[in-house]
């Protein structure tokens, strides 16, 4: 059941990336960067099969550094909605260029 | 039967993961990762890793996920769903990664069917160990030898997300 569960994996992964390339408001970006990173963790549970225990060990970091990445993103989104009222990326260009 | 389960997870994890991408809202956008999350979570048991499924549902569907709906609520979001899609150039670009992506993805598994043979011994290592050790004991065990410096690494990464989360959405004292 490993090749279904990669070919779920990348499904995912795939449909994320979109989601992050077409979507503008910061939080739905962030939430498909989430769906990336579970698309991730699928891969390292379905290969943990093979290569033994560690994989699911690594699930549970990517885990952890998600929950501190959506705890100072979200504060970043907050900061940035003060200034500018708004949560549409399209405004944040200051360092874009 | 734990095919048709897996492909019925897979099913409603692909539909939902749509959802996220597609809803008008940002709040529907994270029902539906909800659902996601939690149709992962049936795969993971699928997959003999029931810790796991268990930290999906608390830590993901419970903690983050309502961090953000918080986020979403304290902001008051979701009222402009055409000015949220990208238009023109950037949406044609978008779809030339995301299938570029996706090509390159599917040629990996042209030759994946190799896999499903190893799998079969590597499950059977897995059962052994789930009867040895238990769920939690069979991740605790490396977790707290091998891996104890990156653990309490982890530790100190979450005291300073904390900090910074503080720090950045204080309201400036002036």
């Amino acid at each position: 059941m490993i090749t279904p569960a990669m070919v779920l994996s990348a499904i995912l992964f795939v449909v994320g990336t979109f989601g992050v390339l077409v979507r503008r408001n910061a939080i739905i970006m962030f939430l498909c960067i989430e769906l990336q990173l579970n698309a991730v963790n699928l891969a390292f549970v379905a290969l943990s099969r093979i290569w033994g225990i560690e994989g699911q060990v690594f699930v549970f970091f990517v885990m952890t550094v998600a929950a501190a990445e959506a705890a100072v993103g979200l504060a970043i989104i907050i900061s940035i909605f003060r200034h500018y009222e708004t949560v549409n990326v399209d405004n944040f260009n200051l360092l874009k260029w | 039967m734990v095919e048709i389960l897996f492909y019925v997870f897979a099913a409603v994890a692909i539909g939902s993961a749509l959802g996220v991408v597609t809803a008008r809202t940002p709040v529907g956008s994270l029902l539906f990762m909800v659902v996601t999350l939690a149709s992962l979570a049936g795969v993971y048991v699928l997959l003999e890793a029931h810790f796991l499924a268990a930290a999906q549902i608390i830590v993901y569907a419970g903690a983050i996920m309502v961090l953000f709906l918080f986020v979403i609520m304290l902001l008051n979001l979701g009222h402009e769903y055409r000015r949220d899609l990208q238009g023109g150039l950037a949406a044609v670009l978008s779809f030339i990664v995301v299938g570029a992506l996706a090509g390159m993805l599917a040629r990996q598994f042209q030759s994946a069917g190799a896999l499903d043979a190893v799998d079969a011994a590597g499950a059977r290592a897995i059962d052994a160990a789930l009867v040895e050790q238990g769920a939690v004991g069979v991740i605790a065990q490396p977790l707290f030898t091998t891996y104890v410096v990156p653990f309490e690494i982890t530790g100190i990464l979450l005291l300073v997300a904390i900090v910074g989360a503080l720090v950045l959405a204080k309201r400036k004292v002036s």
